[in-house]
């Protein structure tokens, strides 16, 4: 009876503490949700699934500073595509083209909010709101 | 007599699987095949005769001249790439890396792959790629020649699709195949070299294949 008693205070407990999550952690998991689909779609074939890149060809994602030092261009970079500049990531450095994309900015927000939140980032949330501020500002 | 019977299934049944294992290639042999009779000790014999990969000319990323017999000797493993791919190639030599690295030191083994954009992807364009991709030696040669070569070898021999088509991204059709050959030239597999999976069983394939050529040349 007594065990009865705790488990059913456990479970209320934890419903309580699940339906607490905050609604910005609710919409940061749609965002990384959406991201990672879109990820996979786009962005897998080059990048991996695990964000690894490949050899001196394609850059990582798992390199911290970059992402964290360059986190507003970003979304530029994902929108135009990079023409053969030498990006220099953890010493390396990277030359060649990545195709631009045609996402809308809710899909930028999200892919971006993937990938600085996987591969050892954690970076938080990037908003719709941010990209639509970071677009205006690509050269 | 019921005991001699028994015997007897045991014996046939043995030297069945005797023979099985010793004439039974362990991979099969894929591409068309066609019959040939020959004479042999005065009898005429049918025997099968295999598809295998005719004469070719290509250049490598060192600008080497290579041609189907600098492959003479070689279990070896084709592929169809071009540099600028943003589809498939990635994932491809991501994956072709694994094998590469399996069996770079090993004499009688190489690895080679056709580029189907040879306009873009010169000598000096292949070089650079091979040197990004951290690959070196002679194990693994990126070839370039005629286009038009390129895709028949491509579609007739390895029995692969290799197209243009600017609907797609990166203006090109092909299919992510790991073709496997053997030191008779003929095709023993093929693997999705998109697909982690596939490529490990490929991995093992070879070891397999470089086994059974090796056995066949002691005999």
């Amino acid at each position: 009876m007594k065990l009865r008693v705790i488990g059913a205070v456990a479970i209320l407990l934890s419903v309580i503490i699940a339906s607490c999550q905050s609604e910005e952690q609710q919409e940061f998991q749609r965002y990384y949700n959406g991201g990672k689909i879109i990820y996979e779609q786009r962005c897998q074939n080059c990048h991996s699934a695990k964000g690894e890149g490949l050899s001196n060809l394609i850059p990582p994602l798992t390199d911290a500073t970059y992402l964290k030092t360059n986190k507003a261009a970003l979304a530029c970079l994902v929108k135009y595509g990079i023409k053969e500049t030498i990006i220099t990531i953890n010493g390396k450095s990277y030359e060649g083209a990545m195709p631009a994309t045609d996402l809308a900015p809710v899909d930028i927000a999200k892919v971006l909010t993937y990938v600085t939140n996987s591969f050892g980032n954690k970076m938080g949330i990037v908003t719709s709101e941010q990209i639509d501020k970071d677009l205006l500002k690509c050269k | 007599m019921k005991k001699l019977t028994g015997a007897l299934f045991i014996i046939l049944l043995y030297t069945a699987c005797k023979f099985n294992a010793a004439d039974t290639p362990k991979l099969p042999i894929y591409g068309n095949r066609d019959t040939a009779s020959k004479v042999v000790n005065g009898k005429t014999v049918i025997d099968s005769v295999y598809q295998t990969i005719p004469s070719f000319k290509f250049v490598n990323q060192y600008g080497d001249s290579i041609t189907n017999k600098s492959l003479n000797g070689y279990v070896y493993v084709a592929d169809f790439f071009f540099t600028t791919c943003p589809s498939i190639c990635p994932i491809m030599h991501r994956n072709m890396l694994k094998v590469y690295d399996d069996y770079k030191n090993v004499s009688d083994f190489k690895i080679i792959s056709h580029t189907i954009d040879p306009k873009h992807d010169s000598v000096a364009v292949l070089k650079k790629y091979a040197d990004k991709l951290g690959i070196s030696g002679n194990s693994w040669w990126l070839l370039q020649g005629k286009k038009e070569e390129t895709y028949q070898l491509g579609e007739k021999s390895y029995l692969v699709a290799v197209k243009e088509d600017s609907g797609t991204p990166g203006g090109y059709v092909h299919q992510g195949w790991f073709v496997l050959i053997d030191k008779q030239k003929r095709i023993r597999g093929y693997y999705d070299g998109t697909d982690e999976k596939q490529v490990d069983k490929l991995r093992a394939d070879i070891k397999t294949l470089l086994a059974e050529t090796n056995t066949n040349i002691a005999q």
